[in-house]
């Protein structure tokens, strides 16, 4: 099995001795970015597993498989003086023998599969409900039952960078495009519960390390769910993840996770601003009809938010 | 063995018309064979310029080149034109050249038709090119077009929906003549089971392109009348569903991807064995796996789309279905690689590129049976993992297949050989650099950097890096191939009717280069015989 799992690693090799001459970016180069993570969430680490497992499984029938072709192309060369058996074209046992192993191997992938689906797909028994808005280009998180609201967009740093020819290398902007002003905060160990909607076009709201990616639909409302393990808290990063135009790759999602205490001061203190500054007149209303419909439009405003360091 | 064509052949009563009529008025079917191929690589080359310019804006991070909008119109663009313009005009280019000729037939049954189908495709593509100097830009939405985002696309939309229907109705009309073809212009002896694997996948695909290009059509149209008419098929305010487009768009699309890889397997299955000097192994099994994956590519669509919030049943039997795609196409791969044991092989360029196929297309498949595990596809989906997936299916995958289908038929259409060793080193290039390009890619899926993006966060930096090195070169073999062509037809030494040892089947059995009209008399049955040993 250790030939097994080195086979497929040849070709990585070849194109890591390419790599290698380049200059390390940041803290994070290549060869720590070949994989899924394993997550930060039971459900994440459950994928981790399911996505390991058929990884492997490809793997063993690779080595199977293209052992076949690489000893045929080697043992059966006509320049070795090979002389073709023209009987060999019909073999009803073995047919059948590479009919049915798959489709055993199949199952045996099926099953666990469905298991995780099936614990995905239960949304039941939820500690918090935030619902989630896409639109061009950014989020909005809109805490339902404390009437806590406010627009999640790419930080000013990265947003300067990312001009055409800004001339700032993206190198020196930290978490270049993984960054926003105002994170979406959440509690560890809570079964927090997305619903998630649209705007304008089609999100898809993705945190690689929760295992969660739904689509965000204009006119629809989709369910989902995580729950961070008590001893994760911290900043966990992700991206849009569905084609929504010009700026797509400008709306970066991040989840600032705190402990039960820290957040519920959090959003105690955010209640309260967020209430008084509805008090004077010119408050803007949190409607996703808010959020611009195209690229031309002015920014939606922000909610007054406390001024917070990533 | 009685050869009866050949006094007929050398008589030159061809009333062919020539000059500029023979071509615009075609109704041969190796000239308009010929005419789709070169529009195909035509279109291979514009669509590959714009993913060089794709992947020179993603050879490092911060927008260097192009404003976002526009890179998006390259993703857009580069995928209809090599969908649409590069392979499958390639396929039915091929189809023309070599139907006839394979079944014992004199031409397609259909000429006029033939023409007409052909003649549709400038057109097509003029308009949609054209759309890339109109006000707002060409279409920006992604080839795919879900609205509501495609609803925003400027000027060009309506080009975008009309250059699609013109290439659909030029597909249908294409795959009618091909069924037509086949059913009826079969010399009699050449029974079904006695059809080459070229012909057989090429029939079936002739079925699936009937059977969803009218959904494609009127998916489009629906997205015309939401956008001009006042309809709202897919504007939830007024009672429709965007992901209603998707599943419709999907019913097309799935199908269609098998449309373009279909004939692959038919070039595969007629190069290996002539190279391994041995015939097909399980030529009947051959056919049916074709059959069933025809079948499974209508009832797995939605596996496109697992993060749109489906009920759990659906997700299960999307999932399901698809996995069970590996079954037959399993069956394929060993039936391939079963052919080559105890043959005796030899190397030359089309056995090389159905080789890289064998290997690089069953990594495809490998990626998308990990595609299939719904919870683990939440991980990968709109990821660069599935750029990755889709491109070994499709550039080792379909393209692949249509090189080693030209390199083997094409000393059949000039009678001439091309400079073999020139063909071997495209074939290193091609190769090499493929990997380079696509499997770094796989990587930067996995660590977590969506598809469709113009700039990236600075981690990707290193595999996109690669990435790109591995294309400008791939990008670069590829000028080779045409130079390789072009040397054949001016200076390529004279072959003889079987160009390949090992070739079997009827194409072989015409001079080389085939009579213009190809059997105007029927070929004896011990010569259909030979050529039927699978």
């Amino acid at each position: 099995m250790i030939c097994a799992k080195l086979a497929p690693l040849a070709p990585l090799a070849l194109a890591g001795a390419a790599a290698s001459g380049f200059p390390a970016a940041q803290a994070d180069s290549g060869w720590s970015q070949l994989n899924v993570p394993r997550g930060v969430t039971e459900i994440s680490r459950k994928i981790y597993d399911l996505h390991m497992e058929i990884f492997w499984v490809c793997v063993a029938i690779a080595v199977v498989v293209f052992g076949a072709m690489i000893w045929s192309i080697i043992t059966y060369r006509k320049s070795r003086g090979a002389i073709p058996d023209g009987t060999l074209v019909h073999n009803t046992k073995v047919e059948a023998i590479w009919t049915v192993v798959p489709v055993i191997i199949l199952i045996a992938m099926a099953v666990p599969a469905a298991r995780t689906l099936v614990e995905i797909e239960d949304t039941t028994k939820t500690e918090l409900t935030i619902k989630v808005t896409g639109f061009q280009w950014g989020w909005q998180y809109d805490y339902l039952d404390e009437g806590v609201a406010y627009y999640s967009r790419l930080d000013r740093k990265s947003d300067a960078a990312r001009e055409l020819l800004s001339g700032i290398d993206p190198n020196t902007v930290e978490h270049y495009l993984l960054n926003v002003d105002h994170p979406l905060v959440v509690p560890v160990g809570t079964k927090v519960r997305l619903l998630i909607t649209a705007a304008d076009v089609i999100h898809s709201w993705w945190v690689p390390k929760f295992g969660v990616k739904k689509d965000a639909i204009p006119g629809f409302v989709n369910e989902a769910w995580f729950r961070v393990d008590t001893d994760k808290p911290g900043l966990y990063r992700g991206q849009c993840a569905e084609l929504c135009g010009r700026d797509h790759a400008f709306m970066p999602i991040v989840v600032d996770v705190r402990s039960k205490a820290d957040f519920a001061t959090w959003l105690k203190d955010k209640a309260a601003e967020q209430k008084q500054a509805a008090a004077p007149p010119a408050a803007p209303a949190v409607t996703p009809s808010a959020a611009p419909a195209t690229a031309t439009t002015a920014p939606p405003a922000t909610l007054p938010d406390q001024p917070r360091t990533l | 063995m009685a050869e009866p064509l050949a006094p007929a052949a050398s008589h030159d009563h061809d009333h062919k018309p020539h000059g500029w009529r023979r071509w615009v008025y075609a109704t041969n079917h190796k000239d308009i064979g010929t005419m789709y191929l070169v529009f195909a690589c035509t279109m291979f080359f514009i669509g590959g310029f714009m993913a060089m310019l794709i992947r020179l804006e993603l050879f490092k991070p911060g927008l260097q080149f192009f404003d976002p909008q526009f890179f998006n119109s390259m993703t857009t663009m580069h995928a209809l034109i090599m969908i649409f313009g590069a392979v499958m005009p390639a396929w039915t280019g091929l189809a023309n050249w070599m139907i006839p000729m394979q079944i014992g037939a004199p031409d397609m049954a259909l000429p006029r038709l033939n023409n007409f189908s052909f003649w549709i495709l400038p057109f097509a593509f003029t308009l949609l090119l054209s759309s890339l100097f109109v006000p707002g830009g060409a279409p920006a939405g992604g080839w795919t077009m879900y609205p509501p985002l495609v609803l925003q696309t400027g000027a060009s939309f309506p080009m975008l929906i009309f250059s699609i229907h013109l290439m659909g109705a030029s597909s249908i009309l294409g795959a009618i003549n091909v069924i037509v073809t086949i059913v009826n212009m079969r010399t009699p002896g050449m029974t079904l089971l006695r059809m080459p694997l070229f012909v057989w996948t090429w029939l079936i695909t002739a079925y699936l392109l009937i059977a969803v290009m009218p959904v494609l059509a009127g998916a489009v149209t629906m997205l015309l009348t939401d956008h001009f008419f006042g309809t709202t098929f897919f504007t939830a305010a007024g009672g429709g569903d965007p992901v209603m487009f998707q599943h419709i768009f999907w019913f097309f699309g799935h199908p269609e991807v098998y449309i373009l890889i279909l004939p692959a397997f038919g070039i595969i299955s007629e190069v290996i064995p002539t190279f391994s000097r041995k015939p097909l192994f399980g030529y009947e099994a051959m056919v049916y796996a074709v059959a069933s994956i025809a079948f499974l590519s209508f009832i797995v669509w939605a596996h496109h789309m697992f993060t749109v919030g489906m009920p759990l049943a659906a997700q299960l039997f999307f999932m399901l279905s698809t996995m069970l795609i590996a079954v037959p196409t399993g069956v394929k791969v060993f039936n391939w690689t079963a052919t080559m044991w105890k043959g005796s092989l030899s190397f030359e360029p089309p056995m090389l590129f159905a080789l890289a196929f064998l290997f690089l297309f069953t990594i495809g498949g490998f990626s998308g049976l990990m595609l299939a595990i719904v919870p683990a596809d939440y991980q990968y989906q709109d990821t660069y993992f599935v750029v990755a997936h889709f491109h070994y299916v499709l550039v080792p995958g379909a393209v692949f297949g249509i090189m080693a289908g030209v390199y083997y038929w094409l000393p059949k259409w000039i009678g001439r050989m091309y400079d073999l060793k020139l063909a071997t080193w495209h074939f290193w290039l091609s190769a090499i650099f493929v990997n380079v390009l696509f499997f770094p890619q796989h990587f930067l899926g996995l660590a977590g950097m969506p598809r469709r993006i113009p700039d990236y966060a600075v981690q990707f930096t290193d595999w996109n890096m690669v990435s790109s090195i591995g294309a400008f070169g791939f990008g670069l073999a590829q000028l080779l191939f045409p130079y390789i062509i072009w040397k054949c037809v001016r200076s390529g030494e004279r072959v003889g009717k079987k160009a390949w040892e090992g070739a079997h089947g009827l194409e072989w059995e015409l001079p080389s280069p085939p009579p213009y009209h190809s059997w105007t008399t029927p070929p004896s049955d011990a010569v259909i015989a030979r050529g039927a040993e699978h």
